[in-house]
This record gives C-alpha cells, structure tokens and sequence, in this order.
C-alpha cells in the first residue's frame, strides 16, 4: 500500500472531536457568564456542523439560528437550512438582508460583486451581534481552518464570532464530523458554497478543490514539510507557491489590527495575558 | 509450601512502606489566575479525599493558579510559608498533599513548582526543571528553570520523586530518579490535548504509556494527574492514573471531566515486583557517571 501521509494526518476521531467541542462551547460561554449561542445558519456545511455540536452542547432552547438570506440566495440553500432546523428543534430567526444591503447600494450602483459580497457578509455580522444582545447570546463563529488559512472569508464579516468550534478543522474533517453528528446527507454531498452570488461554489472560485488543497494544507502548516518536499511528494510547484502565497496575504485577516508601539507595555505585544483570564 | 516466616523483614516492610494507601487524584480545572477561588476549589476537594479515607490527595501542575498565567506571574506568585498554602495543609489535617503553585524566591525568580505536604508541613518543593518553550508553550518567558531532580522521604510513602509534566518526557529525570531508588514517583501535569486521530487523544497515549514504563523500569509506583478544562482554546485531557510496578494501570480518572478518582496502592507490592524483576539493584550507577562524564568532555570540552 502506498503511505499517505496527508490523508494520515487528516483523520480524526469524530466522536473525541465532538465530545471536546462541546465541552469547548459550554466552558466558553459559561466562564463569560452566558448560556445561550446565536448562530448565522447558511444551510452550508460548517454552520450546520456549529448548530449541531450548540445544540448537543447548550441543549437545543438555548439556541437560535438565524437565516439572513439575500435576494440571490438560492431556493436550494434555505431548503438545506430548513432540514437542519427541522431535525435539530432549535430556536430559529429569519432576517432577510436585502432590503439593507440593497438601500446602501442605492448610492453605489456600480460596485464590485465583490462588494457585494463582503457587504452582506458584514451585514450579517451586525445583525447576529444584534440578535446577541437581544436573545443573552455569545455568536458562535463558523469558519473553517482550510478558509481561514487561505483567507476565503470576509474579514469582521463571516470571520466575526465570539468563539469558534471548528477553526481547527479542514473542511475535509468537517465532512466527517457532520456525518458523525447526523447533518442531513444534502449538506455533505452538495459542493460548498457561500452563496455569494448565484451559482458560485467556493471551488469554482478557488480553482481548487477543498480535497486538494487541504492534503497540501495538512503536510505544509501541521507537518512542516518543505516546499522540495511537498513537491517531491506530487503537489505541483506553481500549486504550492500560490497557496503559501494565500496564507501570507491573507494573515493580516487572523491578527487584530497592528498597533504603533510607543509606551513600555503595549497591548497583544507586551501586555500579556490570556483571554479566559479571571476565568 | 508456606514461606518462611520472618516477623522482622515483614515489620521493616510495613514500617517503611505502610502497606496500603488510599491516593485521591483531585482532577480539577482551575480558575486561571484567581487565587482565592482555587483555594476554595483545593479546600472543597480535600475534604471529599478526606471523607474517602485519602492518605494522600494530589492536585495537578500549577494547580492553585490555572497554566497561561503568563503577565499574572509576578501578581499569583506565592511564598513557600504563604497563607493559602498553610491554609490547605490545615484542610488536609493528617492527609498528605500535592498541590502545585507559583513559586517567589526571596531573588524575586519565579518558578513552576509543586510541593509535598505530610503532617502539616512542607516536606519538599519541586521547581519544574523542563520549561516547554515550544509550539503552544511560552514557559521560559515567564519562569525561572529548576535546578534540581532530588528525591525525598516521607513518614508514609517511602521515599518520593516529583516531577512536573514536561519534566516527565525527559528520560534523565526518570533515570535519576530511579537512581533515587523512590518507591512512589508522582507527576503533576497540565497536558493539552494535540492529535484526535485515534481512539484516544495522542498526548493522553503518550502520558499512558510514560506512566507504566516507568512504574515497570523504576520498580515503583507512579502517579500522574492531570487537569481538566479549557484555557485560551486548549483542551486540558485529564485522564489522570496510577501505574503499578508491574506496569499495570491501577487507578484511572475520566478523560475530560472534572472527577476526584481514589485509587488503593499496596506499597508492599514493590517488594513482589523487585524480587521478580530486580532492575534497580542491577543498576551500574557509577558505570553511568562515567560514561555520562565521557559524553560531557567530548561535547563539552574538546
């Protein structure tokens, strides 16, 4: 048999991982005094894996799910949010966002559709921390480690959360723990999206796909091997390069903004102290 | 046939080792950087030792502080004569402690260090000599390193060794221990879970596997406990044990979960197991200075 290295290091045991997530969630809220979560549900595969382990985790009435489709937003998308819901009994919230995104693009016609997207992507964000403050809720983020490496999200937008489960998952390891956790086979199977606009998948955008890229992922960031190593091993140079590339260009997204330093202690430099400090 | 009988050996036995032992492995998670909670938290689990009989309760590394107290060093740092350490003695009464803490020394150094208590008094410190400073450890930054691996005796447990956590991964440590010829080696840990591939987290395989060689080459018993709960995204396993010195597991604590696990040691055992495998008599200690005195003029002074 050939040893594979990369699919090796991406196994997991789904129900360790489970178990330690859900501990994870509650310890969290729990030492910030709170017991409920707010959740953006997409009907996609992270945020469905997130309300899954919030459920098991806080129990399901401790738990609001809120869908925030835009006008694009497929038929598809907010049928798979409906079957999550329906399985899970989870408090549910339903804000569409177009009638705001389309009101401040009113006055910018012409913008991007990437503008678009980030916009939305960031009304979103206000409309959970809203619900936050409405419902006693900390917001659980959804974002994976394969986007958060690569930087596929939109910073303060979707990369917005209190507390995050599963940034330390690949994509590919969210598929098994989805399945461990019974999200609806739908989810798993169809291609990842983010429903930026109509028929857009993450892969298509990417020019990769989430198999590929987190096989390299795995051995670059986890394992430490070497560029000659990786390219020995069958990753296509040009392939490796634009995905260091991606994680250096994209790291200022996974920092909080730099700071000047000027006096003797500064903060996140030398001013250190953990976050669950006190707690 | 029955064995010989030997009143005199047996009483030395039972005067050196006190036969059976009742050990409480206090699995807690720590409020990090919060004094008089863990306090009340230490208090609240000697008692439920207490009320088990426990000759011996032992609290996990930095037990009294949490781990990443990284700037608050210098604001948990406590003395050796500190009112919340005679505090806990006082709780134990005639039961023995582990209890781990930051240390001040009177040179304003501090260290991670864990002590034994036995009837109301200190009767040894250990400064954690391994600092990890590595990955997801930054302990180097904040503390002073150990000087020293020395063993201890104690009224009831024979003679001691104590490590801390990463002190445990080195093979010196435990070879000098051996060379201590302790009957009872305890680790106190705060071990994070890395790798979830398999049936068990890969950290608590390793400390598993740590804990039974060792029992098994040193001839002893040993003892790890380790905390539980979270601290900046970290997953602190538990999963805390004692090794008999067959190399079998004795005692286990639940993974994950916050949990006061008592688990019986026969001391006397270690006779049986020394006669049947005698590894520390045989050991050559002067053949290992020399050949340790060997590998130090060729790396260090040629």
């Amino acid at each position: 048999m050939k040893p594979d290295p990369a699919g090796a290091a991406l196994e997991i045991n789904p129900e360790l991982v489970g178990s330690i997530l859900c501990r994870f969630i509650r310890t969290e809220l729990q030492r910030a005094g709170f017991r409920h979560a707010v959740i953006g549900l997409s009907g996609g595969i992270d945020s469905s894996v997130v309300t899954c382990l919030a459920a098991r985790a806080l129990g399901p009435e401790n738990v609001l799910a809120v869908t925030m489709p835009y006008k694009t937003s497929s038929e598809a998308t907010r049928r798979d949010a409906q079957a999550v819901l329906d399985r899970l009994g989870v408090r549910t919230l339903d804000v569409p966002i177009t009638d705001s995104v389309d009101a401040y693009f009113r006055r910018f016609p012409d913008a991007s559709r990437m503008r678009l997207a980030n916009k939305c992507a960031r009304e979103r964000m206000t409309v959970l921390y809203d619900q936050s403050a409405a419902f006693d809720a900390l917001v659980l983020g959804t974002s994976n480690k394969s986007e958060l490496l690569l930087g596929y999200g939109t910073q303060f937008g979707d990369m917005a959360s209190a507390v995050n489960p599963v940034g330390d998952l690949y994509k590919t390891q969210l598929f098994r723990l989805a399945a461990w956790l019974g999200v609806p086979d739908e989810i798993i199977k169809k291609p990842p999206t983010g429903d930026l606009w109509t028929g857009q998948t993450d892969e298509g955008e990417l020019g990769f796909t989430y198999a590929e890229v987190d096989r390299l992922l795995v051995l670059m960031v986890d394992c430490r091997w070497r560029r000659s190593e990786l390219v020995a091993h069958g990753f296509e140079a040009k392939f490796v390069d634009r995905v260091a590339e991606m994680i250096r260009r994209n790291h200022y997204k996974r920092r909080m903004p730099v700071i000047a330093k000027l006096s003797p202690r500064t903060l996140d430099r030398d001013f250190r102290y953990a976050r669950d400090w006190g707690t | 046939m029955a064995p010989t009988s030997d009143p005199e050996g047996e009483a030395l036995a039972v005067d050196r080792h006190g036969g059976v032992l009742r050990v409480a492995m206090a699995q807690i998670a720590p409020v990090l950087a919060h004094r008089e909670r863990n306090v009340a938290l230490h208090v609240a689990q000697i008692e439920a030792a207490r009320g088990e009989q426990a000759d011996l309760v032992v609290f996990p590394e930095l037990s009294l502080t949490g781990y990443f107290v990284r700037d608050m060093v210098p604001d948990v740092a406590i003395r050796r004569d500190a009112p919340e350490i005679r505090r806990l003695m006082q709780a134990a009464g005639p039961t023995a402690l582990v209890a781990g803490f930051v240390e001040e020394s009177p040179q304003q150094r501090f260290y991670n260090a864990a002590l034994f208590a036995e009837e109301g008094r200190i009767v040894h410190v250990h400064r954690k000599v391994y600092l990890p400073t590595y990955g997801l450890f930054d302990e180097q930054r904040y503390f002073a390193a150990g000087e020293r691996i020395e063993a201890f005796d104690t009224a009831r447990f024979g003679r001691v060794g104590l490590l801390i956590c990463e002190d445990f991964w080195h093979l010196s440590a435990a070879a000098i221990m051996q060379a201590e010829e302790v009957d009872l080696l305890v680790c106190v840990a705060n071990s994070p879970a890395r790798g979830v591939d398999g049936d068990k987290i890969r950290t608590a395989v390793a400390y598993d596997s740590m804990a039974r060689t060792f029992a098994q080459l040193l001839g002893a018993v040993v003892i790890v406990v380790n905390r539980v709960g979270f601290e900046d995204g970290l997953c602190f396993w538990g999963g805390s044990r004692i090794a008999g010195p067959d190399g079998s597991v004795l005692a286990e604590a639940p993974m994950l979960d916050e949990a006061l696990t008592i688990g019986t040691i026969d001391l006397a055992e270690l006779r049986r197991q020394r006669l049947i495998t005698p590894l520390a008599r045989d050991e050559r200690l002067l053949l290992t200075l020399e050949e340790l005195n060997r590998i130090k003029r060729r790396r260090y002074e040629t």
